[in-house]
């Protein structure tokens, strides 16, 4: 890629980011797969930023997997929303941070809608205030918990206690970047760099050293898909899509990839267990996999966090291949510190952990 | 009969038809021209199909039409402002120049379309992406292969690059790019044998004289190879080439290949000061964004302003046959105005 | 044991794709090329009438190197010439399916 050539164009998908006071919309399957993520992105904000975020235990799923799912209809998922913003506006926040892409997605659906059908805000205003005596504002704001750190990345770099570089080489970590369908697909112009040239975790990844992959599969999705992976007889679609973005990277021989959706972060790590297991492909050096981490679990390593207290030690493909090439110092034995000795998880037949 | 003046705004090669039409008709006419020097895109290409002449050749025969006693041409000049009195229309140019006109015609003719604006193409990204144009700019050197920094083994065209995209908002057909794809395609081969081209079309709209007819040589003596599906989006490969992704929807398969050159093939978009004129004019503008005539069939030359012309592709995209069909169609309208 | 497998694209990898017999076919009746897909071959086809079989779409196939379903399919052919006689860019058809077929046949125990 010409780096300078798409810089260019990433420019003319500024989006407006709020800089301070966010009231936080947690996404309701990181706090399993990367449980550490959320907790990760509070902490930078409240403790190295001075940010002022609100965690608000009173807020739920936004259901959009039993949406995309068609479990549930759109009114329902239209109101439990509106509850978040009726949650925001209590509090008198204005500005809402979204940890997951396909919530953010939604709630960009949401108001778009809203704007172009304005009746539909009223009957959604008229369920909520009859299910919960609730009422709310619009958001004046609305950004991805990744858009905050990418507009906050120099601050981070400024503070930074490790460099995305290889510590032996010198040279810059290579990285895959994956934004997720519903980060800028649906509305390109809500995503930073849009969504052909996506800037934001690439922007995150420049500034703290080091350097991104444009691989051919790469604007391809995960293949999560929601009904696609939730039905077991659908499941092979899902894993094949991932597989191909696999097998499209791997000759660039990646360092890390970093994912911006909840989703996508787990297919992408734990497929690579599955691929190994159901045909023996494995996408890392010495048959280890292509590590995976959060932007969250990024920006934590870079500031210099204990890899165990950023929870690693819950991915499947094993992150110490990359930690010693950041030349990170690292306990082994702290790996599965909180874990009881006898229920340490499995070794996988073929891909190494 | 009393000499009248006509205004002939734009002077690639409607304007210059147009002037040397109304010339011999014993009229007056200014032509100008906002850039530096007439021909409009004819400056641009290099060979013209369907024959494959010089586009030089046609130029110069424009020019030396227009080198009449009685056409002032002004190049570097805009129209500021308009006003009308009567039957006569006075133009205040830049340099505060004014005249007056008894007709004015429009042959503000088009822009190419932005390719860049189909950000999945990668055009201003990736080195390998070019435009039609740009690829006639580099035919014009004696050796094609060193105008590239690595072999190129293959070319794809893309067809319809902002036409026919309700993405860009453009509707319409832009008409000539299938055939340019045609003609390019084959240029490319000749110079280049060992390369091989391929065509993504979505349709072939074969529609002039003679354009079919190189269709099939394309196929049949060069080997160029068309398939019908539009490129969804290029993206870099590790050897520095582009991946491409369509649909090969003759197979009803998806397909992918990998590519050294691309070319897009942009479209016609209406000229950017059009709005301007419109407002000054008052003509309507069509849904296509190009001018709008007063009638599709019988008076495709007039506007709804009495004693305001349009010809060429600032009606809509066509060839260069066409544009001097229409602009020798106006030159007869303004005369039957003007002198009854 | 899993309850799903992963899946083999349906995609044309047109760099992976011999594409040698392709060219060797051409070779040998290169009136294909000048094909524009107008179906009217497929229309008349006497085996198209009855079975899956499409020529125009296999002649597509062959052209990108794609040879999986050409040998069984071609088989379906009854030679009858009709589709030569309909083609209104004169293609061939009837010697291209012999000369396919014979180098498919041939090609076999290498490429196949
Ligand atoms: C890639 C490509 C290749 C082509 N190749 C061929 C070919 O091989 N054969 C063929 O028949 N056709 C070809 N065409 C079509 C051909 O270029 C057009 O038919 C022709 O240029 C139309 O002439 P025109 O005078 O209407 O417009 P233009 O050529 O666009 O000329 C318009 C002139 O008006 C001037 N102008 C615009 N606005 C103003 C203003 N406000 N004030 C003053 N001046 C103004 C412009 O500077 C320009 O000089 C091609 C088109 C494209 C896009
Ligand atoms: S002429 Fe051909 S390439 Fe151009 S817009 Fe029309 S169909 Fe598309
Ligand atoms: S020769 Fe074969 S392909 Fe052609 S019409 Fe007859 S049966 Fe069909
Ligand atoms: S009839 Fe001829 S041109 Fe038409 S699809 Fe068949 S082979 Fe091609």
């Amino acid at each position: 890629m010409e780096t300078k050539n798409s810089t260019r164009l990433w420019k003319s998908y500024q989006k407006e980011i709020a800089d301070d006071h966010y009231y936080y919309a947690r996404s309701c399957i990181r706090q399993n797969f990367f449980p550490a993520s959320e907790k990760v992105f509070l902490k930078i904000l409240q403790e190295e930023l001075q940010k002022d975020i609100y965690d608000d235990p009173h807020h739920t799923t936004c259901t959009g997997i039993a949406y995309h799912s068609d479990i549930i209809p759109q009114e329902t998922t239209a109101t439990v929303i509106a509850r978040h913003f009726a949650l925001m506006t209590e509090l008198g926040y204005e500005n809402l941070a979204i940890s997951c892409v396909t919530s953010f997605g939604l709630y960009t659906e949401l108001l778009e809608t809203w704007k172009h059908f304005p009746e539909e805000e009223a009957k959604i205003r008229e369920l909520l205030w009859k299910a919960t005596r609730r009422e709310f504002s619009i958001p004046k704001n609305l950004a991805h918990s990744s858009d905050i750190i990418f507009h906050n990345r120099e601050e981070i770099n400024n503070k930074s206690k490790r460099r995305l570089v290889n510590a032996k080489t010198g040279q810059p970590l290579k990285v895959v970047d994956h934004i997720g369908c519903h980060y800028a697909k649906l509305f390109p112009e809500k995503g930073i760099g849009g969504a052909e040239f996506p800037y934001v975790l690439t922007g995150m990844v420049e500034s703290w050293g080091g350097q991104v992959i444009d691989y051919p599969e790469r604007r391809h999705c995960c293949g999560f898909g929601f009904r696609q992976y939730l039905v077991m007889a659908n499941r092979g679609y899902s894993v094949s899509n991932s597989k191909k973005k696999f097998d499209s990277m791997a000759p660039y021989e990646p360092d890390f990839i970093v994912s911006n959706c909840p989703g996508c972060s787990m297919f992408m790590d734990k497929w690579q267990y599955t691929i190994a297991e159901m045909e023996g492909t494995t996408y890392g050096k010495g048959g280890y996999g292509i590590p995976v981490l959060t932007y969250e679990e990024m920006a934590g390593l870079v500031l210099g966090y204990d890899p165990w207290d950023l929870g690693l030690q819950m991915h499947q493909v094993s992150v110490e291949p990359l930690l010693d090439k950041m030349g990170i110092d690292y306990s082994k034995p702290n790996k599965y510190k909180t874990q009881q000795p006898n229920s340490f998880p499995k070794k996988p037949l073929k891909l190494m952990v | 009969m009393q000499t009248k003046t006509i205004a002939i705004i734009g002077a690639g090669p409607a304007g210059m038809e147009a002037s040397a039409s109304l010339a011999k008709l014993g009229h007056q006419v200014v032509l100008i021209e906002k850039k530096a020097s007439t021909g409009g895109h004819l400056n641009n290409w290099h060979h013209l199909f369907p024959d494959r002449r010089p586009a030089k050749e046609l130029l110069q025969k424009l020019k030396q039409e227009v080198n009449h006693s009685n056409i002032e041409v002004m190049v570097n000049t805009a129209v500021h402002e308009v006003k009308q009195n009567d039957y006569r229309y006075e133009l205040v140019l830049s340099e505060k120049n004014v005249i007056n006109a008894n007709a004015v015609l429009i042959t503000t003719g088009f822009e190419l379309f932005d390719a860049a604006k189909k950000e999945e193409y990668g055009y201003g990204i990736y080195n390998q992406v070019i435009t039609n144009s740009d690829l006639e700019q580099l035919f014009q050197a004696d050796n094609l292969a060193a105008q590239f920094k690595k072999p190129v083994k293959r070319v794809a065209f893309v067809h319809c690059v902002g036409s026919r995209d309700a993405k860009v908002n453009n509707h319409y057909c832009s008409k000539v790019c299938c055939v340019t794809a045609v003609k390019q395609s084959i240029e490319f081969k000749e110079r280049m044998p060992e390369t091989e081209v391929f065509c993504f079309y979505m349709d072939m709209r074969m529609f002039g004289p003679y354009y079919e007819e190189l269709y099939r040589e394309a196929q049949e003596k060069w080997g160029i190879v068309f398939i019908r599906g539009k490129i969804s989006e290029a993206s870099q490969t590790r050897d520095g080439s582009l991946q491409i992704k369509a649909e090969d929807t003759l197979a009803s398969k998806p397909l992918r290949m990998n590519t050294d050159l691309l070319v897009l093939m942009a479209g016609m978009v209406p000229a950017e000061g059009n709005e301007h004129i419109s407002r000054q004019f008052k003509l309507a503008i069509g849904d296509n964004r190009f001018f709008k005539s007063k009638d599709n069939h019988f008076d495709n030359q007039l506007s709804d302003t009495p004693g305001v012309f349009l010809a060429g592709a600032c009606l809509a995209p066509m060839n260069i046959t066409d544009t001097i069909s229409q602009a020798r169609a106006a030159a007869l309208r303004i005369h039957e105005y003007l002198t009854n | 044991m899993w309850g799903y497998k992963i899946i083999t694209t349906n995609q044309i990898d047109y760099d992976k794709n011999n594409r040698a017999i392709r060219n060797k076919i051409l070779a040998l009746e290169p009136s294909l090329r000048i094909c524009i897909a107008c179906g009217a071959c497929t229309a008349t086809c006497t085996a198209g009438n009855l079975t899956p079989f499409n020529i125009r779409r296999m002649n597509v196939l062959l052209q990108r190197g794609e040879y999986d379903d050409l040998k069984s399919e071609l088989g379906k052919c009854m030679l009858c010439g009709k589709c030569t006689l309909v083609c209104p860019r004169g293609v061939n058809l009837r010697n291209l399916i012999l000369k396919t077929r014979e180098t498919l046949l041939n090609d076999e125990c290498h490429v196949l």
